[in-house]
């Protein structure tokens, strides 16, 4: 039992989960939040795969990979919600 | 087996889990992105555990913070909406779901189907990441070897903006791209009303924003030797962004879209020159000369945060600031 | 010696959390709730920031962590405020579950 492996199914989890969610939930809010989970369930299999045993230095690349994909995805999530925004107005006003 | 800080991580991991389900299966979305944030909070504390602090913070900040912000403020807007058609919903606070049209309900069937192929997907994951070996060759050995040449003495800014300069480029340009996208997006697209916050949030505003740019301008500068760097800094001091807004502080008017425009570009622009200056000298395009790689990439750091921190609090007030017969005049 | 004083204190700020949250789960209404949890967790927040400043090496982390601790304490204060005036202006009186 060491952290890599615990936070590795950890990460492998929160994928599923965000995978179920992002296929099988109605909400458009939540829908984005659940490609957000997946995102961060990628993260922590990255992140894993930097780690080494305390001693040693982990290994930096993966660390700047993700620090590159969260900025990724934030700016993925406003397009998103700002789509989402959008269409709710749209839709709003189609009914009034 | 006798480090008690694994029942830590058992329970840390434990509870991560558990928050990614409930952020999911919650009713009330306020809820949701309450769970979420508290999520993103832990996910951090777990890559701290990793020894990845850099990762960490940048969760922190933005995977939790500035999406934690932008998602509250869409789903502000999407009560507003709703509660502007006809019947306002409830006392305010209570409005559930906002009145999307009502879907249609996917079969069982369906959903079980997709649940068992993710789960399938899952499982395979797993399999494979059990299977794979521990600890492979990595990249350490090279970046270790590389780092007396990359000017700086932290590992993962050396590789953020010297080694894989290119993708950080990228990213920088990413982040344009979304502020322009969402521009183009709310074109014409009413504002719900900012909510008021009363004067104990003024006060907290006024004390916090100075120590808000104390430390995004120490997470910039510290980057070089420890962790922090361009990202944390630059989201640190979007948070300012967020403050003048919120406390109206700041109202965006049209006059100002030059500017901000000027500073979308700023990052990205001060990158590609100075990849055009170095690769004009006769190098590879971000091979900088060992004796001025502190500085370039300082000066780097300095614009993309500066780029960032605006383009972070412009994807969260959203809409381009246009001539709006209602326009709301700074009152401070 | 040193060791087992900051372990005090860390474990009785532990109590305190441990008390702010059992307040959060068990209390009727928003307000009991964010009386508990605001003044339990303040002061465990206070223990645990003390005990773990006396284990810190050098100056500057005290002075970190005693950064941190304010900068927690003024947004913990603020956002309380913000949630019970929320709560106030939306009618949400009285039991709300």
């Amino acid at each position: 039992m060491t952290p890599d492996l615990i936070y590795g199914l950890t990460g492998i989890a929160v994928f599923g989960i965000g995978l179920v969610g992002a296929l099988c939930v109605q909400e458009r809010l939540r829908r984005v939040l659940a490609l957000k989970l997946c995102s961060v369930g990628a993260g922590f299999v990255l992140v894993v795969g930097a780690w080494r045993e305390p001693p040693e230095m982990p290994d930096p690349v993966p660390h700047a990979l993700v620090i590159t994909g969260i900025v990724v995805m934030v700016s993925a999530t406003a397009v998103a919600l700002a789509l989402i925004r959008r269409l709710q107005t749209l839709e709003a006003t189609d009914e009034r | 087996m006798t480090d008690p800080l694994v029942i830590f991580d058992l329970l840390l991991a434990l509870s991560i889990v558990a928050l990614a389900v409930a952020s999911l299966s919650v009713r009330d979305l306020f809820a949701m992105i309450v769970l979420f944030i508290v999520f993103g909070l832990l996910s951090a504390l777990a890559w701290v555990r990793l020894s990845a602090p850099d990762v960490a913070l940048a969760e922190a900040a933005i995977g939790t913070g500035v999406t934690g912000a932008l998602l509250l403020k869409t789903l502000h807007h999407l009560r507003f909406v709703a509660g502007g058609q006809g019947l306002r919903a409830g006392s305010g606070g209570t409005s559930m779901a906002p009145a999307a049209p009502v879907p249609v309900p996917v079969p069982v069937g369906v959903i079980l189907a997709n649940a068992a192929f993710c789960g399938l997907i899952t499982l395979g994951l797993a399999v494979a990441f059990l299977g794979a070996p521990s600890a492979g060759p990595g990249f350490d050995a090279l970046v270790a070897d590389a780092m007396p040449d990359s000017g700086v003495a932290h590992p993962v800014t050396g590789v953020l903006l010297n080694f894989r300069a290119y993708d950080t480029l990228m990213e920088v340009v990413v982040l344009l791209a979304a502020v322009v996208a969402v521009w183009q997006i709310e074109r014409g697209l009413s504002d719900a009303p900012a909510p008021v916050m009363g004067e104990v949030w003024q006060g907290f505003a006024r004390l916090a924003l100075p120590a808000i740019v104390v430390i995004g301008t120490y997470l910039l500068w510290v980057g070089a030797e420890a962790p922090g760097g361009a990202f944390q800094g630059g989201a640190v001091l979007a948070a300012v962004g967020l403050l003048l807004l919120l406390t109206r502080a700041y109202v965006p008017r049209p006059a100002h879209r030059g500017i901000a425009r000027g500073a979308f570009v700023l990052g990205t622009a001060a990158f590609a020159l100075v990849a055009l200056l170095v690769a004009s000298g006769g190098r590879v395009a971000f091979e900088y000369p060992l004796e001025h790689a502190k500085t370039l990439i300082l000066l780097i750091e300095g614009m993309v945060t500066l780029s960032i921190a605006v383009t972070l609090a412009a994807l969260f007030h959203g809409r381009e600031p246009v001539a709006l017969p209602k326009g709301g005049r700074d009152d401070t | 010696m040193l060791d087992l004083i900051a372990a005090f204190f860390i474990a009785s700020g532990t109590v305190f959390f441990v008390a702010g949250t059992v307040g959060l789960l068990r209390f009727p209404d928003i307000f009991c709730r964010l009386h508990a949890l605001t003044k339990a967790d303040g002061l465990g927040l206070a223990l645990i920031a003390l005990g773990v400043g006396l284990l810190a090496g050098t100056p500057g982390e005290i002075f970190r962590i005693a950064l941190v601790w304010s900068a927690l304490a003024v947004a913990s204060a603020t956002c309380s405020h913000l949630v019970a005036r929320y709560a106030l202006r939306s009618g949400m009186e009285g039991r709300d579950d």
